[in-house]
């Protein structure tokens, strides 16, 4: 195991140089009086170390760690994609790193700009009037959007619209988001096909109705076919349609949300438009709405004049207040915009449809081994059911996500969506080649057979990762969350 | 097409292996009166180097922070940020991880967000820290927010030195859910004692200041610790400059609750103000009412040491519409920079950082007070690297005439109630010639 930085320590070690503080003689650097009593009593323990102790430490920390030029990341709605090099060029530039946001706007032309055509190029990806840059996860989107409902429901005198409506294969994300946001949750059982009950909807949907959340295509890879007949029983009570685009990757250039009956949904910048998962965050989740909805978007948004780009506040009035400090996490705003501008529309179009054919020939190989609920061809992504393996042989599919481990892969989805038992939700993203497609195929069905002839390997598995099984419930019983120093 | 990896023959011979004749096929479901029937309007797709030639035709008409003399602040700060730091974040390896859910392969990641806990906690003095938030402004509104679970209380007493921009955030997080807000006002730069004493009471939830405040001055934390201590339920949430902590009190010596902050200025770059991430820390009896992802030690199966997600039943994931926040992505990796960077400068290097901040800033303000037309808003108040001047010409003239010079002065407080006030940050990369140069440029501007 490694040590932590903190064992690493040595008083007085240092990993850093600065300028001496070249300041006159003449000032006095004496703190003054009434500054005593601020001053802290004791100093803070962090480590002392050179430089070279900390790039070590760090680099074998890395060594540890799962990611995707390492190897096949199919996690189920996360749309792990390979993330271009170009874009990470491109946003360490000076000019783009080193801005702050309080600077003369006519020293930000350049930021301002690309800002400016990427809300014109997410508004026109999904069919949406206008888009918010602000929110930095899908979360945040969900919560942004959210808020933006409220505001349009208060302002139409609808005090009364409380409840948002959502299926239950619905993201964890969804109900947190809708309870954050002042709202109350109605769960929709789905259907048998997995899709969304329409008649049931009908039965639920009332004045209190604010919304319909709904990812699209849903969490099992199955576009919700009913979309417009959904849309139109909730806009019938004025209420609003929510789209959820951790799916988007499905939909570039066949669908625009916009245009089948959404009024407001978030983007995954760090899923759809291959910018760096970061180990969880930062990400980007813009919110794009339609006409009636932009003036609650928050300001600014950024607007374009004869004489340049400027911070537009103008529905400053109707606006939702800021969900960011600034105007959101522009770093990785950049790189989604790289992304998009090499692409284009046919690129786009191309990589939805690449997602899906590689989703559906990953679920026609694992067809034989695992048990697949819903037989049709689904679009991005589609989720394997290990109840077969579980009954018959007493392997779970956490199991089956460790051995994966062992044999390079990371593990899918599990667990996930809830109405699946022993979910492993599967997408393989359209930047998999077909020999890689192919590797995993051969892994899940070895696996497969593992259960049936060795279940015990599984039940230990994974054995060649640098920890084997990690006990979480001692980690919650003996919680230690920082390193006794 | 860029980064897909099939070519056209495997494609076909993919759609045979699934039992389709065309693509078409496959997406069936989609009714086909919604799918559309042109290509999207985009611009042409570029190559590398095109993209490349577009983007530095974008940079030129960007002038950094680097190419001019600036001293913008307002919370975002250009620290010095040693070379390792990128070093670290850029390997892909901490790059294009996910979330680590699966343990087993995600132990780099675990471990730096332990470590960075820990750091935290040692900063501000806390028992317990999450692995980030968005920013400092939404880890403030999660405070209240948590401050209000644990106490079931729905009042909440903000400082009005807040930064604004924190305000408005919290605003949103806090509206149309029954939150009462009360918005101490500022006097002579810092929350007025008076007022806060009176606006406390039983019923308060929580108190929300922050020190350095926007105006970069010290509150009167210890006083503000008995104010809101008198009542029995009532917690302290302080937000903090990381590197203040360095030099000025760890919250825990005033008794903070709950530490938050915008922690930017540990090792990560300004980015028009984005990436950031908020720190959270608090007591350990809040632990299971926090937001967002906790490390925690444990075992693996064979004895060995290992990290995990722990008290996951807080969570979206778990718990849903009962969670105690919907955050999921947090910024893993700015916390990683900030991580890497308390690591390498260490206990001195914090300190030298934050003490070279202290003294150049005080010494540009003494400078900036000699000159005529120009004087300190408040001077009689302690600050730390931040300071607002009056002025007698109104602010933006004085940003206009020095952008000639290269120079950013610092925030025209215009859009805060006064056009006749500048704020200017300090941090240790000013040499003095910076500062003098400053000075000089002032002299002139400020009278004509």
């Amino acid at each position: 195991m490694s040590k932590t930085i903190f064992e690493l320590s040595s008083p007085g070690r240092k990993g850093y140089t600065l300028p001496k503080c070249d300041l006159p003689t003449s000032f006095k650097k004496d703190i003054p009086e009434n500054y005593k009593q601020y001053l802290r009593k004791t100093p803070a323990r962090l480590p002392e170390c050179s430089e070279i102790d900390v790039m070590r430490h760090f680099i074998e920390l890395s060594h540890k760690n799962h990611f995707i030029e390492k190897g096949l990341y199919p996690l189920g709605s996360c749309t792990m994609k390979y993330n271009p090099k170009i874009n990470e060029a491109m946003a360490r530039h000076t000019c783009f790193a080193n801005i702050h946001p309080y600077q003369p706007l006519c020293t930000l032309q350049g930021a301002l700009e690309i800002m400016y055509e990427l809300q014109k190029d997410l508004s026109e990806i999904s069919g949406m009037a206008q888009v918010t840059l602000q929110p930095v996860a899908g979360a945040h989107g969900e919560f942004t959007g959210l808020k933006i409902m409220h505001a349009y429901h208060l302002a139409q005198g609808n005090h009364h619209k409380t409840k948002i409506i959502m299926p239950d294969s619905a993201h964890g994300t969804n109900p947190a988001s809708c309870t954050l946001a002042g709202f109350e949750v109605i769960e929709l059982k789905s259907k048998e096909d997995g899709r969304v009950d329409v008649e049931q909807l009908k039965q639920i949907v009332n004045e209190e109705t604010a919304g319909f959340m709904l990812t699209n295509p849903n969490t099992l890879g199955l576009f919700e076919t009913q979309i417009e007949e959904i849309a139109s029983i909730i806009h019938s009570v004025d209420g609003l349609m929510y789209m959820d685009g951790a799916n988007l990757n499905a939909l570039m250039g066949i669908v625009q949300p916009g245009k089948i009956g959404f009024d407001v949904m978030h983007y995954n910048l760090h899923k759809t438009f291959s910018t760096p998962h970061g180990g969880g965050g930062p990400g980007s989740g813009p919110v794009g709405v339609v006409e009636k909805l932009v003036q609650y978007l928050p300001v600014p948004l950024i607007g374009k004049k004869e004489d340049g780009y400027y911070l537009d506040a103008s529905h400053n009035d109707t606006a939702i207040p800021k969900t960011h400090t600034f105007f959101g996490n522009f770093a990785i705003l950049l790189r989604a915009y790289v992304y998009i501008k090499m692409q284009g529309a046919i690129g786009l179009r191309k990589v939805s449809e690449n997602a899906i054919i590689n989703a559906n020939y990953l679920k026609n190989k694992l067809e034989p081994c695992f048990h697949i609920e819903h037989m049709e061809h689904c679009m991005h992504e589609f989720v394997a059911d290990g109840t077969k393996q579980k009954k018959q042989f007493g392997v779970s599919t956490l199991d089956i996500a460790k051995r994966l481990l062992d044999k390079g892969f990371h593990a899918p989805t599990i667990y996930f969506p809830l109405i699946i038992p022993e979910a492993l939700m599967i997408e393989p993203t359209e930047t998999e080649s077909l020999q890689s497609l192919d590797d995993f195929a051969t892994a899940m069905i070895e696996i497969a057979n593992e259960a049936e002839n060795n279940p015990e390997l599984l039940h230990e598995a994974p054995l060649t990762t640098p920890v084997r099984r990690v006990d979480d419930v001692r980690a919650v019983k003996q919680l230690e969350i920082k390193f006794p120093i | 097409m860029p980064y897909i990896s099939t070519t056209d023959s495997e494609r076909q011979q993919m759609l045979k292996t699934i039992g389709v004749q065309s693509f078409e096929e496959l997406i069936e479901a989609i009714p086909e009166k919604l799918r559309l029937k042109e290509p999207l309007h985009l611009d042409p797709a570029l190559s590398e180097l095109e993209i490349t030639r577009l983007i530095n035709e974008k940079t030129c008409r960007n002038v950094c922070v680097q190419s001019a003399n600036s001293f913008l602040g307002a919370g975002l700060y250009d620290h010095f940020i040693p070379a390792a730091v990128e070093a670290i974040i850029s390997r892909p390896e901490f790059l294009t991880a996910y979330t680590p859910y699966q343990a087993e392969v995600s132990q780099g990641t675990l471990q730096y967000i332990y470590e960075y806990q820990t750091m935290i906690c040692e900063l501000t003095g806390m028992e317990i820290a999450n692995a980030s938030m968005y920013d400092g402004a939404t880890a403030t509104a999660e405070a209240i927010l948590m401050a209000i679970r644990k106490n079931r209380l729905s009042k909440t007493v903000l400082a009005g030195t807040l930064h604004p921009e924190f305000l408005k955030v919290i605003r949103c997080y806090t509206e149309g859910i029954g939150v009462e807000l009360v918005i101490i006002p500022a006097k002579d730069g810092v929350t007025d004692l008076t007022v806060l004493r009176d606006a406390v009471d039983d019923k308060t939830a929580c108190v929300v200041i922050q020190t350095p405040n926007f105006y970069g001055n010290l509150e009167e934390v210890f006083a503000i610790d008995e104010i809101v201590h008198k009542h029995e339920k009532c917690l302290l949430v302080a937000a903090v400059d990381p590197i203040s902590l360095a030099i000025f009190n760890a919250p825990s010596e005033y008794n903070a609750d709950i530490v938050v902050g915008e922690g930017q200025a540990l090792g990560n770059a300004l980015n028009m103000g984005g990436p950031l991430f908020g720190f959270f820390a608090s007591r350990l009896d809040m632990a299971r009412s926090m937001p967002g992802r906790i490390v925690g030690a444990t075992l693996d199966v064979e004895g060995k040491k290992a990290y995990a997600l722990t008290l996951q039943a807080r969570e979206q994931h778990i718990r849903r519409e009962k969670a105690t926040s919907n955050i999921c992505s947090n910024e893993a990796l700015c916390a990683l920079a900030a991580t890497v960077y308390m690591s390498l400068m260490g206990k001195a290097g914090l300190q030298e950082v934050a003490t070279q901040c202290f003294h150049k800033a005080h010494y540009l303000a003494n400078e900036i007070s000699k000159l005529s037309g120009l004087s300190m808003a408040y001077p009689d108040v302690p600050f730390f690297k931040e300071f607002v001047i009056n002025t007698s010409i109104p602010a933006s003239k004085i940003i206009e005439k020095l952008l000639c010079k290269g120079i950013y002065p610092g925030l025209d407080m215009t859009a805060y109630g006064n056009s006749k006030q500048l704020m200017i940050a300090v941090t240790e990369k000013k040499s003095v010639k910076d500062l003098d140069d400053f000075v000089c440029a002032l002299k002139e501007a400020a009278n004509v």
